[in-house]
């Protein structure tokens, strides 16, 4: 099986799309979270709790509503994205922004209220401080940063639906498990599941060796 | 009168549970696991059929709908009682090889050739072999299970005959998903694809895909009831298995099977076949 080129395209598939939908995540939730965190303004706890709703997304119900928007019946079926992996990194996005976003805002409100006051008073613009910040806040912010990419490596609902599975093109780590289990290929699934568990473990390794990095510091 | 409410309550509910007991016969080995194909399930025909066999044997029907494939695995691993799909050539191993045993001929429906109004590879009316040899010359998107599920096994029986290897092509996308998503994809694709009738009956209203070619006899798709051999799976529930393939090869299951779809879609999606033999539909 690990000499299977249709295998390394499909994990290489899955890394790209679940890497992107982080990244993407990251781009959004950390500057989000910190708002939540730190901005005072009506409505904030009921944003937070849309937020940490939004942890809990099931997959499916992520994938059937990109699916509804991308369909060429849906509002955006003329840009044809359903069933490129462009449409499983946008259910991706979805999925992993609020795991990032609600642990970013944990984790900054989680520090001591006193040293936003002291930076602040020792001179710091709002951008020196939110900087000083999430350098405080480093460890648990690259721990929202692996529950979001380890939220999206690993559905199948999602990627399913708006990905369609198709050999070659859109076809992921997870979709392929459910497809040899379909075919009664045990052993193929579980081969793919030890090869997915694999590649999720050594890029939170990789990210755990930054962390604990910083943690020396 | 806290008295007489409690009094009312008690004869309810012993008449309740006297009600139940006896609606149904109640077999000795109630539950019952069925392996069926997503064909039947997505149609909607085991939900016509599996009720009306509960009521009259008193069996608790437990459905797991998936690919032949996996179907025809679980049974030889001794996870089902009785098992129906439409894979004949795989089914005769299966029994060849003492995994299953009374095997029986259920019904048929058949498969079709569906695609864009537009027909791009111009296949409308052309005998499903050559209908293939223009989607390869082509080069028109095809959409196919590949999923070894029936469909799939029989779609790939198509190319060989029309001497075609479309694995590998740009223009031919394999899903590995059940009829439904699989028609859904083709639809958004502006694609080729061959389904069996029922499913594509079942989804047409979402579908922008009209049926092009259709009634050669290599498009039957035909049904069969097995048990799962008890001699190699002690568990198996055979007096279970055994009513069920009684009532789908009897009467009133064929009525059932032969009723199914005529109200909502003008046309039966299967037709009753108990009785015949592989060799009146044309089977070897």
């Amino acid at each position: 099986m690990l000499f299977d080129p249709e295998v390394w395209q499909i994990t290489l598939l899955s890394l790209e799309v679940s890497g992107l939908a982080t990244l993407i995540s990251l781009v959004i939730g950390l500057p989000l979270g910190t708002w939540l965190a730190l901005g005072k303004f009506h409505g904030r706890s009921l944003l937070m709790s849309v937020v940490n709703t939004g942890m809990g997304l099931p997959p499916v119900v992520v994938g059937l509503f990109v699916a509804l928007m991308l369909w060429r019946s849906g509002p955006f079926g003329d840009l044809k994205l359903i069933y490129t992996p462009a449409a499983i990194v946008i259910a991706q996005v979805i999925i992993s922004f609020p795991v990032v976003t609600g642990l970013t805002a944990a984790a900054l409100q989680a520090l001591d209220p006193r040293l936003r006051l002291q930076l602040l008073g020792l001179g710091a613009s709002t951008a020196q401080m939110v900087l000083m910040l999430w350098r405080e806040a480093r460890l648990p912010l690259l721990a929202a940063l692996m529950a979001g990419f380890g939220a999206v490596i690993s559905e199948v609902g999602a990627s399913m639906m708006v990905g369609g599975n198709i050999r070659g093109q859109t076809r992921v780590l997870t979709t392929s498990i459910v497809l040899e289990t379909g075919k009664g290929n045990f052993d193929i699934a579980i081969g793919l599941g030890v090869l997915l568990l694999t590649i999720t473990f050594l890029v939170n390794w990789a990210l755990t060796v930054i962390q604990q990095r910083g943690a020396k510091r | 009168m806290g008295f007489e409410m409690k009094k009312t309550t008690i004869v309810l509910l012993v008449t309740l549970f006297f009600l139940a007991s006896c609606s149904a016969p109640s077999p000795q080995h109630a539950d019952l696991l069925l392996v069926s194909t997503t064909s039947t399930q997505d149609s909607g025909l085991l939900d016509a059929l599996l009720p009306a066999f509960t009521n009259r044997t008193g069996y608790n029907i437990q459905l797991v709908a998936v690919g032949s494939g996996q179907a025809l695995k679980i049974g030889e691993q001794g996870n089902a009682d009785v098992i129906l799909l439409h894979s004949p050539a795989a089914e005769k191993e299966f029994v060849a090889n003492g995994l299953g045993i009374d095997r029986r001929l259920v019904m048929h429906n058949d498969f079709v050739i569906v695609g864009p109004a537009s027909d791009p590879a111009g296949i409308r009316g052309k005998s499903p072999v050559d209908a293939l040899k223009q989607i390869y010359a082509s080069h028109a998107t095809f959409v196919s299970r590949g999923d070894e599920s029936g469909t799939n096994v029989k779609e790939l029986a198509l190319w060989k005959n029309a001497g075609l290897d479309p694995a590998g092509q740009d223009w031919y996308l394999e899903t590995g998903q059940g009829q439904g998503a699989t028609l859904s994809i083709a639809s958004e694709k502006n694609a080729y694809a061959l389904t069996d009738r029922g499913t594509y009956l079942a989804y047409r209203a979402n579908l922008e895909l009209d049926i092009l070619v259709e009634g050669d006899p290599f498009l039957l798709n035909v049904y069969h009831v097995i048990t799962v051999n008890p001699e190699k799976w002690p568990k198996v529930n055979l007096e279970g298995a055994k009513a069920f393939a009684d009532f789908i090869t009897s009467a009133e299951g064929q009525k059932i099977i032969g009723e199914f779809g005529v109200k909502e879609y003008g046309q039966p999606l299967f037709i009753p076949d108990a009785g015949k033999t592989d060799a009146e539909l044309g089977l070897p």
